[in-house]
């Protein structure tokens, strides 16, 4: 009974991680590569691990919560969620900068650190572009969510009217549609271009002609001539160009939601690059929190090396840096501005009825992952799976932190109040994560969730250690 | 390995993509033309009446004004719709046995009133007052057209929003003189532009486009 043959993946033989030097475990060639990650899809649903089913289908009961929620929402209104004046902007808004965040890291992954020529991106750079797409969908239904009649959300784009109206060009949230929409459109072109030769792949190893169908009609007529990589790579290297301002411009413009206002807390000069650099932060602390259950269930810790995971920490670190520097300054200008308002907001963000909420912001965010300076913690697997699931909650935490408390106490103290999330506004945030966690879930299953001809490339740099690769040798 | 597709999956491949597009681009046209075209707006489809009453016959033949009977129209947001008691000042003396007329007879006998189909529908949400228009010079005509020629009532404009503000934005070009308010045949003349602005000034006419001026 116990051949390899009929035990589920989670539970064969570990194979080990090679160490922090190594980006790909011993004894691969472009079969093993193409058999075990293209393997994974084609499993039989009886090899499958068991834990896939309890996590999908968890998430999957909290996308029904998510309907519910909307259901509730679009029948009773907006008044379901706990925003009121002067809190206007609540979960929505918080969770919808979240996501985006989240996302970010896929790109700079896939796009910048291509451009870089980082070797350890390849074995996350799919996975993580993944990650990105389905941050995006679930940012992108919170500012449709808020709207108070989702039905319009058209409006929002320019679209010849027989009203004559335009939406407002001046406004940041207007900036939003289109920074979100090109983001979103760009990723899943990059994405769905990276996936075209690992389609092919996918088609000429399925077990089934209809298997063999459906990869092939996606994998849209890939031969792997030489002249089809050419074109590719010109392709995929363009895309990487035209990905980058992207990473830089969404955040920012995001951030301009808030710092183009003059309510205090917002109106600063600091926010886009700190925004920037805590999507990033975020987005790194994701895709940890993903890619170290994955590579242990599906048996890959030879393609997901420590390497991957020391480099992930170390930008988590980095950027975790940058943004306690964004911190420190919005403490220090709300001091030096001598503004009254501005000292308020910030000594009220600290001691006011949310204080609770930048004690945690701080102690997750910028005190706790400085442990990561340390070899030992960044090397420690689980230690540094429960760093990145803080992250993620800090920079959530950040984000409640930015749009309530900068709010619910405004200029003039007859307008103060204070805002408490309803069972509704948890159940919408929670359903998106559920739909997020099943998204994930069915990509794993579906689509080879590391690029196989990337590592392919790989397995040739690691055999040919000399020959540098460029662009001429096509 | 066999060949899973056979060579014509290239052509259909590339009529796909020539179809998703032009699938695209006609879905969008079909929704632009459905959405202008009369299917929605209902402009020249004139509704069935209880009385088939011909504006052409009253007010291009009888040669009566506007205000006997839509008689607030110069001081109420309501033209007004004559009550059976104004139609009856005269069918109580002529066509007073017409068939034609019998609900009118009908109403009068008991003072139910005639449920006449409305042509123009604002919305709810859409603040309007004919007195204003009235009396700064914008004609009847300039909204509801020669309803002289119309043998049953018909709508010419769309009532859109985009009708409403090609109006406010320049009330210059559709502005006559009070006097040719209520003229239903009246033609701008060719020096509209120069008449226009001079009237404008002179009925101290604003240019009202914010959003509360008719959603209030």
């Amino acid at each position: 009974m116990a051949t390899p043959e009929n035990l589920k993946v989670s539970e064969l033989p570990e194979i080990p991680d090679p160490g922090a030097d190594e980006i790909l475990g011993p004894g691969h060639n472009y079969a093993t590569v193409t058999e075990r990650i293209g393997g994974i899809v084609y499993t039989p649903w009886k090899r499958w691990p068991g834990k896939w089913w309890i996590g999908a289908i968890i998430s999957f009961i909290f996308v029904n919560l998510l309907m519910t929620a909307m259901y509730v929402l679009f029948f009773r209104g907006i008044g379901t969620w706990g925003v009121n004046i002067p809190i206007g902007w609540g979960f929505a808004i918080i969770n919808f900068v979240w996501w985006i965040g989240i996302g970010h890291a896929g790109t700079l992954i896939s796009a910048i650190l291509f451009l870089l020529r980082q070797d350890w991106r390849t074995s996350i750079n799919r996975f993580s572009e993944a990650m990105t797409l389905f941050a995006v969908a679930c940012a992108g239904m919170f500012p449709i969510l808020h709207l108070g009649r989702p039905w319009l959300a058209y409006w929002l784009f320019p679209y010849p009217n027989s009203m004559w109206l335009w939406p407002q060009p001046r406004s940041p949230l207007e900036w939003d549609v289109f920074a979100v929409s090109t983001y979103g459109t760009v990723s899943l072109v990059f994405w769905y271009c990276g996936l075209i030769p690992d389609l092919a792949s996918m088609r000429d190893m399925a077990p089934h002609p209809w298997q063999q169908r459906i990869y092939g009609i996606l994998s849209l007529g890939w031969r792997g001539s030489a002249i089809h990589w050419h074109r590719y790579q010109k392709a995929y290297l363009l895309l990487a160009g035209l990905s980058t301002p992207l990473v830089l411009s969404v955040h920012t413009i995001v951030s301009f939601d808030f710092a183009i206002s003059i309510i205090p807390g917002w109106h600063t000069t600091i926010f886009p690059p700190y925004f920037v650099a805590g999507a990033i932060y975020s987005g790194f602390a994701m895709v940890l929190t993903l890619i170290i259950p994955l590579r242990s269930w599906y048996n890959m810790r030879d393609l997901i090396t420590l390497r991957h995971i020391d480099a992930a920490a170390k930008f988590m670190l980095g950027t975790g840096l940058i943004v306690a520097y964004g911190y420190s300054m919005e403490a220090f200008m709300s001091w030096y501005s001598g503004d009254p308002y501005e000292k308020f907001m910030y000594w009220n963000r600290i001691t006011g009825p949310y204080g609770f909420t930048y004690v945690l912001l701080i102690l997750c965010n910028i005190a706790l992952p400085q442990s990561l300076w340390s070899r030992r913690v960044r090397h420690n697997i689980g230690l540094v799976w429960v760093l990145s699931l803080i992250v993620n909650v800090g920079m959530w935490l950040e984000r409640f932190v930015i749009v309530v408390t900068s709010l619910h106490r405004d200029f003039l103290p007859s307008s103060w109040g204070i805002y408490i999330p309803t069972k509704w506004d948890w159940a919408t945030y929670t359903g998106t994560l559920g739909f997020f966690m099943l998204l994930i879930f069915l990509f794993v299953r579906l689509l080879p969730s590391i690029s196989i001809f990337e590592v392919r490339e790989v397995v040739h740099h690691i055999a040919h250690p000399r020959e540098v690769y460029t662009e001429k040798q096509l | 390995m066999p060949q899973i597709f056979r060579p014509s999956s290239n052509t259909i491949a590339r009529v796909t993509i020539v179809a998703v597009i032009l699938l695209l681009v006609s879905t969008l046209g079909l929704a632009y033309i459905m959405d202008r075209g009369p299917w929605i707006t209902s402009v020249r489809f004139a509704p069935e009446q209880p009385v088939p009453f011909s504006h052409k016959h009253h007010v291009k033949d009888d040669g009566i004004d506007c205000r006997y009977c839509h008689t607030s129209v110069e001081n109420s947001s309501f033209a007004g719709l004559p009550p059976t008691e104004i139609c009856m000042t005269c069918h109580s003396q002529i066509w007073n046995n017409a068939s034609v007329t019998q609900p009118i007879r009908d109403s009068w006998a008991s003072g139910k009133s005639i449920e006449w189909v409305r042509v123009h529908k604002l919305p709810d949400f859409v603040y309007f007052n004919h007195s204003i228009h009235i009396n700064k010079g914008i004609g009847c005509s300039a909204c509801h057209g020669q309803v002289d020629e119309m043998p049953l009532m018909y709508k010419v404009n769309t009532l859109n929003m985009n009708w409403c503000l090609n109006c406010h934005r320049d009330p210059a070009k559709f502005i006559r003189p009070k006097s040719e308010v209520f003229n239903v045949d009246y033609v701008y003349p060719a020096n509209q532009a120069e008449l226009g602005a001079k009237l404008v000034k002179e009925y101290h006419v604003q240019s009202l486009t914010d959003c509360v001026t008719c959603h209030r």
